[in-house]
């Protein structure tokens, strides 16, 4: 069925490793520091942490991937890699065009302005000084953050914050649009906008891949799952509902009661207790 | 925690647990090796370095960001301090009178140099600017890791923004050695005028050199720390103090130390800014042996120095400063391109 399609990022055989330095209580005191400068004991912390481990998956053009997992399972070192961010130890990733990954915690120059910010990201985009002009009311305005465009980030609220983030990153349209947990700190109604524009930005993008606890927004919006523990895929596919169930079921989760004929969810109001 | 059942989002697991995975086997991957599946697509690999025309077609696609980058890091180094960008012209200034303080106040030492207080300052600020180049692109990579893990842009626009930042820094410095200079008592010549490509190509030396250490920096941490002590020990042997051809060792040491690069800029800025500099170079006037065996065990008058011959040719120092500045950058380039892919590792 997919031999049409085209794929956009392929994923092959990918294993990342972070390098931690000083990790372990041995850091500070002279006996390992001399032990080390006497070769006795190379570089005896740095700690290696295997991320990803050996992950192989296909996204096609129009795919929307929800990556769902535990924390710590590797979701978001998954997204970095596919961006370019994260060089790989092992295997490689492949895209198709350009990816953009919008983050919580790609957090831009916290003791800068918003308004500093906002030009520094358009132009690090690779925007030119116009068009960053350009955009920059919108990208304002996306945002909400109002008066406090001309604050230093670290002013901001964390909503705040990724709000103006994502209202920078969402500006340039992309072929594979990167989101991680990129709403989840917004209030309501910055929910519904970033909806809006993730769907539009889809539709130009080919292929989004979706980081989220909130597993009712992956069911809406996604068509295939990868559920990832420990660096590996657990299983994935285009039953986002059955891997959905199952994750939740092994995590200990309550099963969610769902519509046996579409598979939607059905809400029962918990009755409050008296 | 892990009987508490009732949470329906992400919950506790037990360590070594296995998932039940029976029945989800994943149907999709195709046959063929996904590398080749990807080649065939026209699908690259998403951490590919650049090659190196298109890398410097990017940076300069970003120069925008490179001078927005250094002007905003420029400014948030000083917010926290009440006066702000003062400090920009107050540490400089601050700089100078900690050295007239002891060298033209309590020591009255002048090592055989005329205008001591003027050659201690120039070589000084001259040193300076390729010092903090060297120590800040040491730490530029793991100081901007969360914006090399979110954005996607060739990294040398970091370590080239600091040494943009240190350039604006080193100019104000520049006017307030300017000021220093005439009051220590050398007229203002046209020989000022040097000072600009002089700097230019300093600037160039270190904007190479930043590179190599912005990649030296980035996974070496020991490097860091090990940085100031090789500084001071650059410093010392750079003629920052003293004279360096009044050193008593072998010529070929003398001759290897003169044309050391930050040697080279700092006579460079010296000569075109103090006339007394100038005037007193070996080999600026024809030699006399015996004035130069005079200076050598008087030291007086000071400027006779200019009579004793120069162990490496004065004329041929722009030439050393072009060919440290094209090499630096040639390799320091090349040295931090070739890692560009593994920046974000940290």
């Amino acid at each position: 069925m997919a031999a049409a399609e085209q794929p956009m990022v392929i994923a092959d055989d990918l294993h990342i490793v972070y390098r931690v330095f000083g990790a372990g209580g041995d850091k500070g005191t002279a006996a390992t520091a001399l032990l080390r400068i006497m070769g006795r004991k190379t570089r005896g912390s740095i700690r290696e942490v295997h991320a990803i481990r050996g992950v192989s998956f296909i996204a096609y053009s129009g795919d929307a991937v929800g990556v769902i997992g535990r924390n710590g399972s590797g979701k978001t070192t998954l997204l970095r890699a596919i961006a370019g961010l994260l060089p790989p130890e092992q295997g490689n990733v492949y895209i198709n065009g350009e990816a953009a990954l919008l983050g919580v915690n790609a957090a831009l120059l916290d003791d800068l302005t918003g308004e500093r910010n906002v030009v520094l990201g358009c132009l690090a985009m690779g925007m030119s000084k116009a068009e960053t002009k350009e955009k920059f009311p919108s990208i304002v305005d996306f945002s909400g953050v109002g008066d406090f465009i001309d604050l230093p980030m670290k002013a901001y609220s964390s909503g705040m914050g990724s709000r103006l983030r994502f209202a920078i990153a969402a500006s340039k349209s992309q072929d594979i649009l990167l989101v991680d947990e990129a709403l989840a700190t917004g209030d309501a109604e910055f929910r519904v906008k970033s909806h809006a524009r993730i769907q539009e930005l889809r539709k130009d993008a080919g292929t989004v891949f979706l980081v989220a606890h909130n597993l009712e927004e992956v069911e809406q919006t996604c068509n295939r799952v990868i559920w990832m523990e420990r660096g590996k895929i657990v299983t994935q596919g285009e039953d986002v509902i059955g891997i959905i169930d199952r994750y939740i079921e092994a995590s200990g989760g309550t099963p969610v009661d769902r519509d046996p004929v579409t598979g939607k969810r059905i809400h029962t109001r918990v009755p409050a207790k008296t | 925690m892990s009987n508490d059942r009732r949470m329906s989002a992400p919950g506790q697991l037990q360590e070594g647990d296995e998932f039940a995975t029976s029945g989800l086997v994943t149907p999709e991957l195709p046959d063929t090796p996904l590398a080749e599946l990807a080649a065939q697509h026209g699908l690259r690999p998403s951490a590919e370095r650049p090659p190196v025309v298109a890398y410097i077609r990017h940076l300069w696609q970003r120069r925008h960001f490179i001078m927005a980058f250094a002007t905003a890091r420029n400014i948030a180094m000083y917010t926290e301090a009440r006066l702000g960008q003062v400090w920009q012209v107050l540490t400089p200034l601050l700089n100078a009178g900690v050295y007239f303080l002891i060298f033209g106040l309590l020591l009255h030492i002048n090592r055989g140099i005329p205008n001591y207080l003027g050659f201690l300052v120039t070589g000084v600020f001259v040193f300076n600017f390729t010092q903090r180049a060297f120590i800040s692109t040491s730490t530029v990579v793991t100081e901007s890791l969360p914006l090399i893990r979110a954005l996607h842009f060739p990294r040398a626009a970091l370590p080239l923004a600091y040494v943009m930042i240190e350039l604006q820094q080193m100019v104000l410095s520049i006017v307030v050695l300017a000021v220093i200079v005439v009051c220590t008592g050398e007229p203002i010549t046209w020989y000022w005028l040097l000072v600009i490509p002089a700097l230019l190509l300093q600037t160039i030396f270190n904007v190479g050199a930043g590179l190599a250490t912005a990649r030296l920096g980035s996974n070496v941490n020991d490097f860091s720390q090990l940085l100031p002590f090789l500084m001071r020990t650059w410093l010392y042997v750079s003629g920052v103090l003293f004279q360096i051809s009044t050193l008593d060792i072998a010529r070929k040491w003398v001759a290897l130390l003169q044309i050391n690069p930050a040697a080279i800029y700092i006579t460079l800025i010296r000569e075109a800014l103090l006339t007394t500099q100038r005037q007193s170079q070996p080999g600026a006037m024809p030699y006399n042996a015996l004035k130069c065996a005079q200076w050598h065990r008087t030291k007086n008058p000071l400027d006779w120095s200019a009579y004793c011959a120069p162990v490496t040719n004065p004329a041929h120092y722009w030439y050393y400063a072009i060919a440290w500045a094209v090499l630096a950058l040639v390799v320091g380039f090349f040295f931090f391109w070739r890692a560009e892919a593994k920046y974000g590792r940290g």
